[in-house]
């Protein structure tokens, strides 16, 4: 057994020492080393102390958050919609005040401010708000959109205020007022319930607008940029020094809108004093041409805060021009549901091109006595489908609907977009409502009577569309089938790119017919009915240069008894019924489908076709119809329909 | 007579409370202390946010709870885990290494599915006892195979974690390896060598920094160069303290921190807040209980009653101090800027964790001595 050498040995007694040794070296070593430090504090604190203490009295650095430029907002020809503005603005900046407040110092202080720029109740809770939620560097927006005489009137008396600052930024403005609010939107002053909902708050950190309708809205995300970072060399009086460093904003994105601002105006001012509703589409893309909504408002004051008196009076406005008609307003499509009918029974093969009915004064189901009359009082004779639109023979669309039953008939709208948002890129979209059996028993808790689908077959009853459903059912006719996500927005410029880029077109599940040649069927009636000297709206395209496809509609706003005559001249105007109307053009290379809703307009042919005519006229033509002399015999416009 | 007795009574009483907590009172009384001061310290530097102080207060109630379960555990046990506790370690360094999920720009986090932690976290720890259990049964002082030996397993993890990159933890874990080394005995002769070396070293290591990392040298040097970049932290932190002078602003008064000029003010800059507030006698009274409890804990070490205890006290002793130090150094402008904690006061869960475990090891080892005469 070899022994170890003495070295291998552990010898504890040794161990010690040696550790005893080396944990005094260590303990030596610390305390040495803490004795820099304690050294190094006494050189700071006590030594340059002076020098450290100014540096923290006068010299401030602050990170300031710097705003991005909100992205610009242009029309398809590249007029502004949406700009940004230089504005002033009132800012307090807590820590520069002086003193530390209370509530009551800085009532106060708003008090003594408020002896030079008017201050309001809201003003004062807004600040009171912020300045709970920001850091006390940070300034707070004390008062918006300052006047020059206002701006003046502070900067003399600026020297009694340190920490209140006259700044001008950037601020939003709609150079065409009301004429695109519908689909621009506006943005407004961020509330708390939306900075509490903010995925990226920091983002937020230098803006004081958001988003609240519209395009703003929907590219909320887009506009707005990415905040930028600022140090700022500030003295004691909370004046800037110098910009010791930066990093730049990223602005938003510029949009441009698929919207023509021309086409704009000559739909708002072909629907005269009438409120109503004009969405034009362009059938290849979904590109929303026009998106009128009348009567419109000026979104400018809601930019920083509209007063309650203001607010108060367009809500209380009896045309409720707040309300959004082209994409919320819900309306019975009437008759203009007709084609679509009429594809429906050819696809379900519920009826034939060739198949023809006596169509007399009335209708009635089986087994019952209620009459569900035409609103030709003679009634249509014998017809096929092609002469029940054309003529929009009641009578035909009653019995194929009847006999279609509600769930083939909900099914087959639904395709082209009936009851359902279609995800236009804004704010507002109403699904409209397309009533089926289960709807009628969970919302009104009654069963679904045959009856109830009689009315729905000439687009009464319970069915009700918007303008923008309308106008996208009517393009996918035009595109026999295609369809498309109607959008504004048509390109964005990024920023630092110097021209805009196209996005593409989004293409919804098309609507496939067992046999393409239905839709020749019913296009082929849609032309006559501006073609034919029946149609019903022969008189919008008697004259035009190009072939007209079109369905006129009237929606009953006030229920008629039985054996009652609507008489127009006897009733109130709000009580007559709604004038609609679709239409593309031209017929076989369509450019553009309309949908036209003039609210208590009367006959579709006479009050909305002609808005639909000057759209198309300035779209195709480039120029707006001639006005003209109503015409004495022509009966058509003159027809009153039940 | 009888008040000795009652005397002697309580005492005993004391003791034996003492002996079942297996804590050593001072210690235990200066963690307690550091740590409630840092609550209070958190309290300023938090702009008056008691929900971070609360959290931070049941993070040191965790901690404690750790302390006290820890220091139940004899150091025989602690020894006979060492090991395995370093190739877990060293196995989930190379997890991080191949699948980590990238946190903070370099890949130091492990996600566990219910928690994220960082293995060099518990390579603190690991490394000094493996190397102590590896010195524990080998003659002292050590001879070149197991020196050598020693170096490679305090190289392999700090390399490991120097890679991911973090540098500063790279470093803390290689001082805790060396510092085992240093009180294993290693001659004085080669400690020169070995610093010299390292200073000739520095050239090459500087070649193979980060931009980054090169910065803070460079800042460190010079703040003034860069004001509002890499120079920003050490100019206010420097600013906060010095306006602190002899006396301090005052708890919750520091102008440099209430404003947010300071960066980081409640993490690893912290003890900027409390130069400012408690000036310099403050910064004074906090020194004289960071040097309390390295020297306690010094103290545990030499009276220890293996080679396994008293190289472990002694290097978790030392690391306590360099963190401290590094920290400190860094805030006040005389090392670079690392991302190192200032114990028991900054505000962080991690750091929290391995600094309780580590004084459960210092109780455990002074309260499990065999009662044998020396």
């Amino acid at each position: 057994m070899a022994s170890p050498t003495p070295e291998e040995l552990k010898n504890p007694a040794r161990e010690r020492s040696l550790f005893s040794t080396r944990a005094w070296v260590a303990a030596g070593f610390v305390l040495v080393l803490l004795g820099i430090l304690a050294g190094r504090a006494a050189y700071l604190q006590i030594h340059k102390y002076q020098h450290f203490a100014t540096r923290s009295q006068d010299n401030r650095v602050r990170v300031v958050a710097v705003p991005p430029p909100r992205g610009l907002i242009y029309d398809r020809n590249g007029l502004p919609l949406a700009v940004n503005l230089p504005s002033y603005r009132l800012e307090v900046t807590p820590s520069e005040v002086g003193r530390r407040l209370d509530a009551a110092g800085w009532d106060a202080l708003l008090d003594r401010i408020g002896r030079w720029i008017e201050i309001t109740e809201a003003d004062r809770r807004r600040f009171h708000a912020e300045r709970g939620r920001k850091r006390p560097f940070q300034p707070i927006t004390l008062r918006f959109n300052l006047s020059d005489e206002e701006v003046a009137r502070f900067a003399v008396h600026q020297y009694a205020f340190p920490g209140v600052q006259v700044v001008a930024r950037p601020g939003r403005y709609y150079p065409r007022g009301g004429a695109a609010v519908h689909s621009v939107g506006y943005v407004g002053r961020i509330s708390e319930k939306e900075l509490k909902s903010l995925e990226d708050p920091e983002n937020y950190s230098g803006s004081s607008h958001i988003g609240k309708t519209g395009v703003e809205r929907h590219y909320e995300s887009w506009l707005h940029g990415r905040v930028g970072l600022q140090h700022v060399e500030i003295n004691a009086q909370g004046r800037a020094l110098r910009i010791l460093d930066e990093e730049p904003p990223e602005p938003g994105v510029d949009l441009l809108l698929s919207l023509d601002m021309g086409l704009q105006a000559v739909a708002e001012q072909a629907l005269g004093d009438h409120t109503g509703a004009v969405v034009a589409i362009d059938p290849h893309t979904g590109d929303v041409l026009a998106l009128v909504s009348k009567p419109t408002y000026d979104p400018n004051p809601f930019v920083n805060g509209i007063g309650a008196k203001a607010y108060r009076a367009l809500l209380t406005d009896p045309d409720r021009p707040l309300f959004n008609r082209a994409l919320t307003g819900r309306y019975p499509p009437g008759s203009t549901i007709k084609p679509f009918m009429g594809l429906a029974g050819l696809e379900l093969g519920v009826t034939t091109p060739e198949k023809t009915l006596w169509a007399g004064p009335y209708y009635k189901l089986p087994n019952s006595e209620r009459k569900y009359r035409d609103w030709k009082r003679g009634g249509h004779g014998r017809v096929n489908l092609h002469k029940s639109i054309v003529q929009s023979c009641d009578v035909y669309f009653y019995d194929l609907a009847y006999r279609m039953g509600i769930d083939r008939i909900h099914g087959f709208l639904s395709r082209f977009g009936f009851g359902q948002r279609l995800g236009i890129d804004a704010t507002g979209e109403s699904p409209g409502l397309l009533p089926s059996r289960t709807w009628k028993k969970g919302r009104h808790g009654v069963a679904w009577f045959p009856g109830d689908t009689v009315n729905v077959g000439i687009g009464q009853g319970f069915l009700l569309a918007t303008p923008l459903q309308l106008a996208s059912a009517t393009a996918t006719i035009a595109m026999r089938g295609k369809r498309f996500r109607p959008r504004l927005v048509r390109a964005v410029r990024r920023p630092g790119a110097s021209r805009f880029e196209p996005l593409p077109p989004q293409a919804l599940p098309p609507v496939v017919l067992r046999n393409p040649a239905w839709w020749d069927v019913v296009i082929e009636a849609m032309k006559d009915v501006t073609r034919k000297r029946n149609g019903t709206a022969w008189r919008i395209g008697r004259d035009a240069p190009y072939a007209i496809a079109a369905k006129t509609g009237t929606a009953q706003v006030f229920g008629l008894k039985e054996g009652q005559k609507y008489d127009a001249k006897k009733l109130h105007r709000k009580l007559h019924d709604h004038a609609l109307f679709i239409a593309f053009a031209p017929a076989d290379d369509p450019q553009i489908a309309v949908a036209v809703v003039v609210e208590h307009g009367g006959h579709g042919g006479s009050a909305a076709g002609p808005v639909a005519r000057a759209v198309m006229d300035y779209h195709i033509l480039g120029r707006a119809p001639e006005p003209r002399a109503p015409e004495e015999g022509d009966g058509r416009s003159l027809v009153v329909r039940r | 007579m009888k008040g000795s007795f009652e005397q002697s009574l309580q005492h005993g009483v004391e003791n034996r409370l003492l002996r079942v907590a297996r804590l050593d009172w001072p210690l235990f009384a200066a963690v307690l202390i550091l740590a409630g001061l840092g609550l209070v310290v958190l309290y300023s530097a938090s702009g008056g946010d008691l929900g971070v102080v609360q959290k931070q207060g049941i993070r040191l109630l965790i901690g404690l709870a750790l302390l006290l379960g820890i220091a139940q555990v004899p150091a025989d046990r602690l020894a006979l885990w060492s090991p395995w506790i370093y190739a877990l370690g060293l196995v989930l360094l190379v997890w991080v290494e191949a699948a980590g999920v990238i946190g903070k720009g370099a890949q130091r986090w492990l996600d566990l599915g219910v928690i994220r932690f960082q293995p060099s976290e518990i390579m603190k720890l690991a490394v000094p006892m493996m190397l102590a259990w590896y010195f524990s049964d080998r003659p002292l002082p050590p001879r070149w195979v197991d020196l050598l030996a020693a170096g490679v397993m305090v190289a392999v993890p700090a390399g490991l974690i120097a890679a991911q990159p973090d540098l500063g933890t790279a470093v803390l874990v290689g001082a805790a390896g060396l510092f085992v080394i240093f009180f294993a005995g290693i001659g004085w002769r080669l400690i020169g060598g070995l610093v010299a070396l390292a200073l000739a070293a520095a050239p090459v290591l500087w070649h193979f920094m980060h931009d980054y990392q090169r910065r803070r040298v460079l800042t460190l040097l010079n703040p003034e160069s860069d004001p509002m970049g890499a120079g920003y932290h050490i100019i206010q932190s420097e600013i906060a303290i010095g306006s602190g002078g002899l006396y301090g602003k005052g708890w919750t008064n520091g102008t440099q921190s209430q404003l947010d000029f300071l960066p980081e003010r409640s993490t690893d800059f912290i003890f900027a807040v409390f130069s400012e507030e408690f000036g310099f006698l403050g910064v004074l009274g906090l020194l004289a209980l960071y040097a309390f409890i390295i020297l306690r804990g010094l103290y545990i070490a030499a009276n220890a009653q293996d080679t396994y205890a008293r190289l472990l006290a002694g290097s978790l002793s030392l690391s306590f101090f360099v963190y401290c130090f590094v920290n400190m150094g860094m805030v006040s402008g005389i090392l670079p800027v690392v991302g190192v904690p200032l114990p028991l006061i900054s505000y962080g869960g991690t750091s929290m964790v391995t600094l309780m475990t580590a004084f459960g090891m210092l109780m455990s080892i002074h309260s499990h001595r065999r009662l044998l005469a020396r």
